[in-house]
This record gives structure tokens, C-alpha cells and sequence, in this order.
């Protein structure tokens, strides 16, 4: 199979990017490494390419009901300019997918949805679009656009001196600094085009999501890491991208999530409104907040000096003769820690922090300790 | 990004580096290698008394992103391994030719070092 090539891949090249096979694209793991890369995001900034992620376009006096049938979290919450995470369920509860749902005005949403999924989601869509009736437009735009994430507490001082912009629409703001977590807004730049800019991100630091036409979107990535170098912004790799979401035990689809897990066993239930009325997946989704799951997503902390855990290496239960109860879905070495950390699925009595279990690497067991969400704090 | 190639050593295409001193020799990786890898968090040597066969799996090299597999360039028994690596593993990325050996091994074929690539071959081989 051919890999794709995101609008940045000259600029990647160009940056000294090692770039390696993700979710059917071609992208840059890291550039310097991923600790040095890591470090940049929590303490200055990092510049990531997130153009493989996928934009759909929802509009019309439909929307609303539309999407509110077809997600767990309730979009009526939203003002006008707010985002909010969200999740795709399938009829048994299991996720499609999960994304960010932003409402750009009254009957207009926009969603951002994972590279990996956009084909199954968009399909997912269309299927349940067929019974929402006339008044829904349902666009695909993940080929139209490119967008890079800024992430780290520097980020905000110097998003508004990249570019020259007027805000047209979103949430009501005048420059982008004054965009609060979840807002959106849109701006008229003049050598960029119309940028979408959200205060999102998947970093755990401040910091904005920046949407682009996608032959605009090197002129956004070149002008903010000239503004940026100033105040120590780098670009960074999905290496870093992977061990700061880990950190902050943020899902990846593939690994915390798939169509057979549901977002209450994966510890998403804050983004479930049970109460909104029905939707796809709630029958299943009620059951498991009112009566329990059978496996929950943990996050879990290995001492210093031992192998990082990997996904699909064995969760071992040391007080059962280290019997076998679970797998590691997401595990990594913490360059904020210098521990090994990550998330796996295991049984409600042993997922409690502060349980003991084991991580089996090949054949050797290395002691960890189920901690609470997220599992690092600044 | 040019990498050292020390002059006195032998290698292997797997990138490891070979010192033969006698009958017996030192094993690591080479300088392409550990920046290829960066960030080495973990070492997992082979027990000392092992007996290695050449191109066999020996050892893992871990870095932030994945693990790797160390391939041993000769046959012989493992005499010693690096205890510093336990500690220290990041020494494998600044001093991959010095106190960031993996193991020592004492030859069972010495005549296997001769079919390692020298050092200009190496070099060739990597592009550097």
C-alpha cells in the first residue's frame, strides 16, 4: 500500500524528520528525539503536524439532532465557538471512533476525527445520516485541509504576532490568545487564509489546534516556528505526541479503544450524557454505568531502571500467583518521570490505585502499581 | 549526520561493532546505530555463561520509541556484560564504543571475525 503524504512532508524532510508508517500515512516520528521533543512541549512549546487527522463538515437545521443521536457527549451544550470531546459509538456500545465536536454557528458543526478512522467513520455517518431526514449536509473535508497543534505553556504569547487576522466568526474573541480551553474561532489572515483555531489539544499543556486549507497550511507551520524560535518552540514528532498523551492516559483509538470496547470500560463516562436522550450505543452504555463492567482501563507506573512496557505485553496479578488478568494497550518510558508508565485493561477489584500487579517482558516480571489518571501532574 | 567509524574495529550489518583482543572480544553498537535509535532507556544483556551463536538474538536495546534486538557478530560464551548499562543505559548513546559496551565473549570460531565488514565497508554500507 502506498503511504500518504500530509501538505508538511517537504517541510518534515526539510526539518530533519524521521518519518515512519502511522495509521496509513507517511508521517515524522521525531525530529531531534522524543525526550528532547517531550521536554520542549512541557516546559516551552512543540510545533506538531496533525494534517492525517480527518475534518468532517456537518450543517443544516438537522445537525444538531443528527449529531446528538450519533454521539454519546450532548452538542446542545455548546455555544456557538465551544468544542467538546465526544464519542462514536456502534450499536453495542463499542467506539468507532472518538473526536472533537466544535459548533462554528448555530446549525454548523465541525469535527475532527482520528487519521486511521476517517473511512469506517465517514461510512458510519452516512448510514445513520440516512434516517435524519432532509436538512443535513454531511461533507468529508479531510483531504481539503491541513492543521498543525502548537501545545506547550509558552504557546499563548506568541500565537498572535504569527499571524496578522481578524476573527469572523466562532467564538466571539478578537485574537486567538483569548480563546479559552474548547473555544473556536475563525480568522481572515492575509497569507493564510481562513484558519480555524481551537484551544485544543492532546499534550496536556496549553496550547492550540490550527486548521488551514491544506496548500496554506506550510505557510502556518514555517510562520509559527520562525515566531516561535524565539520562544524555544520546536517542531516534534508523533513519538512525543504518543509519550505526552500517555502521560496525560489521553485514548488512542487502536489501542485504548476499538469497536469491541466501550467508553464506560475505557473510563470515558464524563463524555456519555445518559441523560440527553437516545443515541446510538446507550442501552449498553446505561447498563455499564448503572451496574459496573467487567474490565476497566487502568493506568499503571513501573519503578526506575526497569524495561518500558509495550503494547500487548501481559498484566500479571502478583497476589494469584501472578495469573494473567490483562494486557497493556498503551506503554511507554515517561521522559517526565523516567519511569516506565501506561494503560491496560484489568478487572474492577484490581484497578483501584495503588494495587500491585505485574508486567511481563519477555518472560521477566517487573513490578507496577495501578496509579490514579493522569499520571503526571505538573 | 556523519557517524564515528573507529578504524580499529570490526562490523557487523545488523550495526554491531566487534573489538577482538586475543582469543576473546567486546560486542556493542555502533555510533550510526545509537542515533538511530536515540533515547536508549533500557538494556537487557545476556546472562554471563551463555553460549551465542553468530547472528543470533542476544540482547535488547530499548529506546523511549520501541525495542530492538542486539545480534551477537560471533559464536563463543559470554564472559562478561557491562554492569554500568543497568544504571546508566544512556551511556550506550554518548560513548557507544566506550563504557557503552554490551558484553564481552570469548571466541569458539575466530576465524568468524574475519567475514565481518571493516570499517570502510561499514562506513560505505550506512552512507555516512
Amino acid at each position: 500500500m502506498t503511504l500518504r503524504r500530509t501538505p508538511l512532508y517537504a517541510a518534515h524532510q526539510k526539518a530533519g524528520g524521521k518519518l515512519i508508517e502511522f495509521g496509513g500515512w507517511e508521517m515524522p516520528v521525531q525530529y531531534s528525539s522524543i525526550v528532547d521533543e517531550h521536554l520542549a512541549v512541557r516546559r516551552a512549546a512543540g510545533l506538531f503536524d496533525i494534517s492525517h487527522m480527518g475534518e468532517v463538515q456537518v450543517r443544516g437545521p438537522q445537525a444538531e439532532a443528527f449529531l446528538n443521536r450519533l454521539l454519546t457527549n450532548d452538542v446542545r451544550k455548546l455555544a456557538v465557538g465551544q468544542g467538546q470531546y465526544t464519542v462514536m459509538c456502534n450499536e453495542r456500545g463499542g467506539v468507532v471512533d472518538d473526536l472533537y465536536a466544535y459548533r462554528l454557528d448555530a446549525q454548523e458543526f465541525f469535527l475532527i476525527v482520528n487519521a486511521s478512522r476517517v473511512a469506517e467513520d465517514v461510512a458510519w455517518m452516512r448510514k445513520a445520516a440516512e434516517t435524519a431526514g432532509p436538512g443535513l449536509e454531511l461533507r468529508d473535508r479531510s483531504d481539503a485541509y491541513g492543521a498543525v497543534a502548537l501545545q506547550g505553556p509558552k504557546s499563548r504569547a506568541f500565537i498572535d504576532p504569527c499571524f496578522p487576522l481578524s476573527a469572523t466568526g466562532g467564538s466571539p474573541v478578537t485574537r486567538p490568545s483569548e480563546l479559552l480551553k474548547n473555544q473556536i474561532a475563525l480568522f481572515e489572515t492575509t497569507d493564510a487564509g481562513t484558519l480555524l483555531i481551537a484551544c485544543t489539544g492532546y499534550s496536556g499543556e496549553d496550547g492550540f489546534e490550527i486548521v488551514a486549507a491544506s496548500d496554506k497550511i506550510e505557510t502556518v507551520w514555517n510562520t509559527i516556528l520562525a515566531v516561535g524560535h524565539a520562544h524555544c518552540c520546536q517542531p516534534a514528532g508523533l513519538g512525543a505526541r504518543d509519550t505526552l498523551r500517555t502521560e496525560m492516559c489521553y485514548p488512542l483509538y487502536g489501542h485504548e479503544l476499538d469497536e469491541h470496547t466501550t467508553p464506560i470500560e475505557a473510563g470515558l463516562g464524563f463524555f456519555v450524557a445518559l441523560d440527553k436522550g437516545e443515541f446510538i450505543g446507550r442501552a449498553t452504555l446505561a447498563e455499564q454505568k448503572a451496574h459496573g463492567t467487567s474490565r476497566r482501563c487502568v493506568a499503571f507506573r513501573m519503578g526506575e531502571k526497569t524495561a518500558p512496557p509495550r503494547p500487548q505485553y501481559p498484566i500479571l496479578d502478583p497476589s494469584s500467583g501472578s495469573a494473567r488478568i490483562g494486557v497493556v494497550v498503551s506503554g511507554t518510558q515517561s521522559p517526565s518521570l523516567n519511569c516506565g508508565i501506561g494503560m491496560g485493561y484489568a478487572p474492577p477489584a484490581l484497578s483501584a490505585p495503588g494495587t500491585a500487579l505485574e508486567i511481563e517482558v519477555r518472560g521477566r516480571k517487573w513490578p507496577a502499581t495501578v496509579v490514579k489518571k493522569p499520571i503526571f501532574r505538573k | 549526520m556523519s557517524s564515528k567509524v573507529p578504524a580499529d574495529l570490526k562490523y557487523a550489518k545488523s550495526h554491531e561493532w566487534l573489538r577482538v583482543e586475543g582469543d576473546t572480544a567486546t560486542v556493542g553498537i555502533t555510533d550510526h546505530a545509537q542515533h538511530e535509535l536515540t533515547d536508549v532507556v533500557f538494556v537487557e544483556l545476556p546472562a554471563q555463561g551463555r553460549k551465542v551463536a553468530a547472528g543470533e538474538a542476544c540482547a535488547v536495546v530499548e529506546s523511549v520509541k520501541t525495542a530492538s534486538d542486539i545480534y551477537s557478530p560471533v559464536s563463543g560464551e559470554v564472559i562478561a556484560v557491562n554492569p554500568q548499562l543497568a544504571s546508566d543505559p544512556s551511556l550506550v548513546n554518548s560513548q557507544p564504543y566506550g563504557d557503552g559496551w554490551f558484553y564481552k565473549v570469548r571466541l569458539s570460531n575466530p576465524t568468524e571475525a574475519a567475514s565481518l565488514m571493516s570499517p570502510s565497508d561499514y562506513q560505505a554500507s550506512i552512507g555516512a
